[in-house]
């Protein structure tokens, strides 16, 4: 606060940085990917520093979509559907190699990368991502969402 | 070792060829002869192979040794509960005519196997009730397990179901 008990800012940065530390996320998590979610998300790596401690299972909830596992043609549809559900303004995590590309399930069934289906926001690589990748990755979407223009 | 020779004996010609790998007993059965034999190993006292373990295919495409012999080979696994004892049982199809009799009569488990070897391999199951895929989706072209299935085609992606 400043000198007289106010200060000031532009309203896009002011919303930018209330929704930065409050992330809802829904896990749409599939496959090997969610034990180092998991990891992620409890005490030790503590990613309520971030404001995104509390996961939402309903989509209609959620803020940020984590996309967690490969993703088969058969679930597409599924993930589409709760990309759909989501209500703006809204978010996605490529989590691991699977989703950000397909990862070495190069073959019949599995979406070679979630953004032939669905935008993202970040990707964050790895057979599963280090905890430590998954916070940076947290941290570039925590910038990206303080810098967006805001449409009223 | 008994068990081979019983169904040698009992199915003559029907059997084309029996292993025993260190007590891993396979038998090669011609197509007309399967039923029977089926239908023999599960009502037979001494055999009673009550579970069907597994239905699978192989295919031999361009398999060392067998570039000329029937591309694909059905494999049923039977194990006795009462006996405790296995018995592999395989049939040789052409690709130009894939198809076996349905064992769903003998062990109900059969469907969905059979449906996953159609999916899988496109061996057609006839009197099967309900030949679907099992795990893909009606839209998928082709039998990706068949090794003339290019490893990185891609299928065109399925709508929101709706």
């Amino acid at each position: 606060m400043g000198v007289g008990g106010f200060f000031t800012s532009k309203l896009d940065e002011a919303i930018g940085w209330a929704r930065k530390y409050s992330i809802f996320q829904y896990p749409f998590v599939t496959a090997c990917c969610g034990i180092e979610y998991m990891a992620t998300a409890c005490s030790h790596y503590d990613i309520d520093r971030f404001g995104a401690g509390l996961p939402r299972f309903s989509p209609r909830q959620a803020d940020v979509l984590f996309v967690v596992g490969t993703i088969s043609h058969k679930m597409a549809p599924v993930l589409k559907r709760i990309y759909d559900q989501m209500t703006e303004p809204k978010w996605v995590v490529a989590f691991g190699v699977c989703t950000c590309t397909g990862g070495f399930y190069d073959n019949y069934a599995t979406v070679q990368g979630i953004d032939t289906i669905i935008p993202v926001d970040v990707y964050i690589p790895g057979c599963p991502p280090r905890p430590e990748s998954v916070i940076d990755g947290l941290m570039k979407l925590q910038d990206k969402i303080a810098a967006q223009v805001q449409r009223y | 070792m008994a068990i081979l020779d019983e169904l040698r004996r009992r199915f003559g010609d029907a059997i084309v060829e029996t292993e025993d790998h260190r007590g891993d007993l396979t038998a090669i059965v011609r197509r007309d002869a399967l039923l029977g034999v089926l239908a023999h190993c599960k009502d037979d006292g001494a055999l009673a192979f009550d579970v069907l373990m597994d239905l699978t295919a192989v295919d031999y495409q361009k398999f060392p040794g067998r570039e000329d012999g029937p591309r694909f080979e059905v494999v049923y696994h039977l194990y006795s509960i009462a006996r405790n004892h296995r018995l592999r049982l395989k049939v040789r199809v052409d690709e130009d005519d894939a198809r076996v009799p349905t064992a769903m009569g003998l062990w109900p488990i059969a469907n969905w196997l059979e449906r996953e070897v159609w999916d899988m391999f496109g061996v057609r199951f006839e009197g099967h009730p309900d030949l679907r895929r099992l795990l893909l989706y009606e839209e998928f072209v082709g039998h990706p397990l068949r090794k003339d299935y290019p490893i990185n085609r891609r299928q065109p992606l399925i709508g929101p179901a709706s």
